[in-house]
């Protein structure tokens, strides 16, 4: 018998006791969906990551004042300072660079509009170590930082929710803690990096920001280069060296600042999606199975059913191949518009995780020939013995049968 | 012998047995049969109920094997052949009509018409054509898409017998055929059986009745599953004398 005439046997089978069908093919779609949404989360979030990676630049390594659990509320909380960022600059062979900062959250005006947003005090090689890009206008100078020029470099998407359009918004003055800075560049957007959205950021320089907003020479953090050549657990033990002899921390005691690679949140990020990932590789798997054994309990069924069928097939002609093919078709059948409800579930979990992470769409072929591989398989398998057992079948007996 | 070369027997039967296990007891149903048919022989089979009619059926299509004996069909012996080589001879050689007509009950009578010409692997429209045509041999085109449930006992006798001669095989088996007719269908499908064997068919069937027996030329009565009486065996010791 030509394959076409089981594939259509199959199918008239499978809408006569339809409602029975949908309930077996229930494991392989589960299964098959998880399957769509675990290499689509796989792919969207290594891609995403990916392009953090890239946005973030070289590796930079952040020194902090104080422990990140306690910080600010530590009494006596010892600070950064201009000193420690030329030390490093100084005594760190690894630094290519050394980017100061101060930063706050302070409010902000623009006509009527008021925000209150960061406000970070850096130098102005700021942008070229953390990889910024300027959409419109200039980055603040040297000489502008020393002079304490009241100018102010801006987020990529401030003009959106001060509700202006960015190229109008170059040339503007720009309220911050009431003093007035004249807005001189705005950077491209990079998108959500870790916590915090960077893009509504202010960023000035910081010699006008220890002036004029936070009235000291304190820093919050320095972000430190590094070296490409230089492997960054060998970078952190030099930083950490030159600030515990710069901070006269004694042997033995507590560092008063922490270290941090900028990386680290992204491997964490990283982790969870894995995680996940193997959390849907797990349901995957059971449910295929769970499904399998559901195909071939119903294809037994099936089988017994039509027993009589069979020898009447068997008489009419019908070999041993042609019965198992028959059957082997029928599971497999089931399996793959199981499966394919299974892709369209799955396909859109990944699109709806997707739009809600911000990733890009992430399905790929694939992912699709994959699932379409595994309903395949599983029907295959499961669908083996059943067929086996209809193949075997005597016609007198079967004929005779009631 | 020299004839017997010259017109071989399509059927052989040599001192064939069939035996059902039943717990401790043993069904003979068939007990030390001898039996040669040739080509174009009409030959009816009569017997009481239980006396083996069915399963001497079953022995010549190839649907049931012996327990013991020889069966040779056109010259082969049947007892070595594997399951294709069987299911070959059941799709191309033999039509056969069950008594219980054995139709599938999900389809039409022109797709239980067609299902042994899809084994042949002939493609769909020759499939098509020769059902139809093999429905109006049997006078039922115009219940073609009807299924077996919708359809009278004497309807579906009649697909059954188009199904069996759709194939045009080279013997054609029909177990009571007019079991389930009136008397007027009954000699319609017999005219049918005459027509072909007129047209060089080989017919054996199994009947009750006497004057559907009458239309074949030889008759076997079974008893016992054994034969107990044989026309064509005077005609047939008489030829293997010469
Ligand atoms: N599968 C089987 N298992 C056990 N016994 C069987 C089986 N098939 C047939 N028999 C027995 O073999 C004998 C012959 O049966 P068969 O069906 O050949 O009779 P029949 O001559 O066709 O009768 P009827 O005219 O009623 O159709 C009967 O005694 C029957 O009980
Ligand atoms: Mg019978």
């Amino acid at each position: 018998m030509l394959g076409w005439e089981m594939i259509i046997v199959a199918l008239q089978s499978i809408r006569a006791n339809f409602f029975r069908a949908v309930l077996t093919m229930l494991g392989i779609i589960i299964g098959v969906a998880a399957v769509i949404a675990m290499v689509a989360l796989g792919t969207g979030a290594q891609r995403a990551v990916n392009e953090q990676l890239e946005n973030l630049g070289g590796n930079i390594l952040s020194v902090r004042s104080g422990s990140h659990l306690f910080r600010g509320v530590e009494k006596g909380d010892i600070k950064l300072n201009l000193d420690d960022a030329a030390a490093i600059e100084r005594d760190v062979e690894a630094a290519t660079a050394v980017v100061p900062e101060t930063s706050g959250q302070i409010p902000i005006k623009m006509g009527n509009k008021n925000r209150t947003v960061t406000v970070v005090g850096t130098t102005p090689n700021y942008d070229s170590v953390q990889k910024y890009e300027l959409m419109y206008g200039r980055m603040f100078t040297r000489a502008e930082n020393q002079a304490k020029e009241r100018v102010a470099v801006i987020g990529g998407d401030l003009p959106g929710s001060l509700e202006t359009a960015p190229e109008m918004i170059i040339g503007q003055d720009l309220l911050i803690k009431g003093t007035s800075f004249k807005i001189i560049g705005i950077f491209e957007p990079k998108g959500t990096i870790g916590f915090g959205n960077r893009d509504e950021y202010v960023w000035v320089p910081l010699n006008t920001a220890q002036a004029r907003l936070t009235g000291n020479k304190d820093l919050n953090s320095i972000g430190v280069q590094i070296s490409p050549d230089v492997p960054m657990d060998i970078a952190i033990i030099d930083v950490e060296r030159v600030m515990r002899r710069e901070h006269q921390i004694i042997p033995g005691g507590k560092n008063d600042f922490t270290l941090s690679d900028s990386k680290q949140f992204l491997s964490m990020q990283q982790e969870a999606a894995e995680i996940f990932s193997y959390l849907l590789a797990g349901i995957a798997g059971i449910s295929l199975i769970v499904g399998g054994i559901g195909i071939m309990n119903i294809m037994l069924v099936t089988v017994t059913e039509r027993t009589r069928e069979i020898g009447i097939r068997k008489a009419l002609g019908a070999t041993r191949t042609n019965i198992l093919l028959q059957f082997l078709i029928e599971a497999m059948a089931l399996c793959l518009v199981g499966g394919a409800i299974g892709i369209a579930l799955g396909a859109s979990a990944a699109m709806l995780m997707a739009s809600l992470a911000g990733w890009s769409t992430p399905l790929s072929v694939s992912a699709i020939l994959l699932a379409f591989g595994f309903s395949a398989g599983v029907g295959l398998i499961f669908g083996l013995l059943p067929a086996r057992k209809a193949a075997g079948l005597d016609p007198i007996e079967a004929l005779r049968y009631e | 012998m020299n004839t017997a070369k010259q017109n071989p027997s399509l059927i052989r039967i040599r001192d064939l047995s069939r035996r059902y296990q039943m717990g401790d007891t043993t069904i003979e149903a068939l007990r030390s049969v001898d039996l040669d048919i040739f080509p174009n022989e009409y030959v009816a089979i009569m017997g009481p109920s239980g006396s083996g009619k069915t399963t001497l059926m079953n022995m010549i299509g190839c649907l049931d094997s012996p327990s013991g004996g020889s069966y040779a069909l056109n010259g082969t012996e049947t007892a070595g052949m594997s399951d294709t080589q069987l299911a070959r001879i059941r799709n191309r050689e033999i039509g056969f009509v069950f008594q219980t007509f054995n139709l599938l009950a999900r389809a039409t009578a022109l797709h239980n018409v067609e299902l042994p010409l899809i084994y042949t692997g002939l493609k769909r429209t020759e499939r098509l054509a020769r059902a139809e045509k093999a429905l109006q041999q049997v006078g039922l085109t115009e219940r073609a898409y009807h299924k077996p449930g919708e359809m009278s006992g004497g309807q579906r006798q009649r697909v059954a017998v188009a199904r069996a001669l759709v194939t045009e095989p080279s013997i054609l088996l029909a177990d009571e055929p007019t079991g389930n007719l009136d008397s007027k269908t009954g000699h319609e499908i017999m005219a049918l059986f005459d027509q072909l064997h007129a047209a060089g068919q080989t017919i054996i069937l199994v009947t009750h009745e006497a004057d559907i027996a009458e239309h074949a030329q030889r008759q076997i009565h079974l008893l016992d599953g054994q034969i107990a009486i044989d026309t064509g065996k005077s005609n047939l010791s008489r030829e293997a004398v010469q």
